[in-house]
């Protein structure tokens, strides 16, 4: 749809935006702008771009097969290693500043409350896609395989919502406004994939 | 829901205590008139959030930590009636009219009554109370509030036997506390806002209702014009923009408790011993104190009161009444 120039353009275009939240936060930080509670913005922060990416990430797909532009592919991985990115700043403002890096208490957060629990098993999910990312890998792994691990993506889009969810106190709209994205994105996929086997089993029954 | 109201007044009551009441109030609007026309000038309050109080006096039990800066107390709230997020308040609440104010004194009394804020200010001497406040959130603060001993109040309206509790309601009026508006989910809480105390909690001389701080009438954001501050719970206990203050028999059904009974106890007292279901409560932040980089420090048992109010409790299990 498009030309390789203009790819080679695009590319570098959302590596930089993507790393402007991460630049409007440091600037905060370095200004002393980032309210009462320095440590919970931060957290919160940090937080919210990861679920962002996600929703981006797994947006790719569906906006690929609506929009019949399959260029948009070669963006899914940048997006995808942003928001593992994030997490990673998510987890450390976490870790040290709200924990000191105080390994019994992170593991004691970790077993006992069930958001962090649920927080941290999809960040550890998280950690194998990064890695499985490069081409090397994917030709090592084979496509089909790689697929197949991948689509733990799945699982670690409705963790960090549901870790949201389960963090707020009383006022649940805005995790519910994450879940409302994940359920379309999610059900978008269901939805396809339904719909095609019953076209392949239809197809098939006809000589 | 579970709870009526208006149970514990019999219907025969209920035509001679209306009139009682009108006769009151025609005689408090006469007095209040009366009095404002003689001391014009010398009140401590006209209707401004953020005027200077005069006559405060200092108190033996105020607490020698640092004071939490002004601008920390006044922008970082939690009061769900103006948002959910903690700049919503100070935001929303700039033009909630605090004045005139009714905080009307009712139930198991023999004198019940309708005040008027300036009456309240006349007739109790004001002091001011630094306290530490501890949010069940985990974070805390130092809040030079100005107030007076809520034992004042309730020795002047005499409570009666069947008096067992005190329970507090805040101003509900959806125009003015957009957080109120019902709306798909809202912010979670049934309003008003109601809160609660046990008799002898309410007569501690720590607990005192609030007017004021740093020496000025409360900003809108922290509860004006008057609010509750009971220093050894959990802030949420401490109501704020309080229309109704009812004694009553039975323990009062609180907005917390009644949106998860699990979570936030009638009690409600600061324990480092007792978790909050999805978070530790054995340490807290204290805001605008801390750098980013400091740890977090150990929360007090009462968060800090044990010597005062551990008596209320004694032999209560404190992990089943949390």
């Amino acid at each position: 749809m498009l030309s390789p120039a203009i790819h080679k353009l695009i590319k570098p275009a959302i590596f930089v935006v993507a790393l402007v939240p991460l630049a409007w936060i440091i600037y905060r930080t370095v200004n002393n702008d980032l309210g009462a509670n320095p440590i919970e913005t931060l957290n919160r922060y940090t937080g919210d771009w990861v679920l962002r990416f996600l929703m981006i990430t797994l947006a790719v797909t569906p906006l690929r097969k609506l929009t019949g532009w399959n260029g948009l592919l070669r963006y899914r991985r940048m997006l995808g290693l942003f928001a593992f990115f994030y997490v990673c700043l998510h987890f450390l403002s976490y870790a040290w500043l709200d924990q000191n890096f105080v390994l019994t208490d992170i593991i004691k957060d970790v077993i006992k409350r069930p958001y962090i629990t649920v927080g941290f098993a999809s960040f550890l999910m998280l950690i194998p896609l990064a890695v499985t990312s490069t081409n090397a890998m994917v030709r090592r792994l084979g496509a089909k395989r790689w697929q197949t691990l991948h689509r733990l993506v799945y699982a670690i889009g409705i963790g960090g919502v549901v870790h949201f969810l389960w963090l707020v106190k009383s006022d649940i709209r805005e995790p519910l406004v994450y879940a409302i994205i994940l359920t379309l994105l999610l059900g978008y996929r269901f939805w396809t994939r339904v719909h095609s086997s019953q076209n392949t089993v239809a197809s098939g029954t006809v000589p | 829901m579970l709870i009526n109201k208006t149970a514990d007044i019999l219907a025969s009551e209920i035509t001679p205590k209306e009139i009682y009441h009108q006769r009151r109030r025609f005689l408090q609007q006469a007095a209040a008139i009366a009095a404002a026309g003689a001391t014009a000038g010398l009140l401590p309050y006209s209707s401004e959030a953020g005027q200077k109080i005069t006559n405060v006096k200092k108190s033996p039990l105020s607490t020698a930590d640092r004071l939490t800066s002004y601008k920390d107390i006044t922008s970082y709230n939690n009061f769900y009636e103006f948002g959910t997020d903690k700049s919503d308040p100070a935001r929303y609440a700039k033009n909630f009219r605090a004045s005139p104010w009714t905080v009307s004194v009712e139930g198991e009394i023999k004198k019940p009554a309708k005040y008027q804020i300036e009456d309240l200010l006349k007739h109790f001497p004001l002091e001011e109370r630094i306290y530490r406040l501890r949010c069940v959130e985990a974070w805390s603060m130092v809040v030079p509030w100005v107030g007076f001993a809520l034992r004042d109040l309730i020795r002047r309206v005499e409570p009666n036997s069947r008096a067992k509790y005190v329970e507090f309601i805040t101003l509900h009026d959806s125009e003015q506390m957009p957080g109120q508006k019902p709306g798909l989910f809202g912010a979670g809480l049934d309003w008003p806002y109601v809160e609660g105390l046990r008799l002898d909690e309410a007569m501690h001389p720590l607990t005192i209702l609030a007017v004021g701080l740093y020496g000025e009438l409360m900003p809108n954001q922290n509860g004006a014009p008057i609010r509750l501050v009971v220093p050894w719970k959990y802030g949420f206990k401490s109501i704020k923009s309080i229309v109704k203050i009812r004694f009553v028999e039975k323990q009062p059904l609180t907005t917390w408790f009644r949106s998860n009974p699990r979570e936030y106890g009638f009690y409600s007292n600061v324990n480092p011993t007792v978790d909050h279901p999805r978070w530790s409560q054995a340490s807290e932040r204290r805001i605008g104190e801390d750098t980013l980089f400091s740890p977090k420090r150990k929360t007090l048992m009462f968060n800090g009161y044990a010597d005062q109010v551990a008596s209320l409790y004694t032999g209560m299990d404190l992990k089943k009444y949390f």
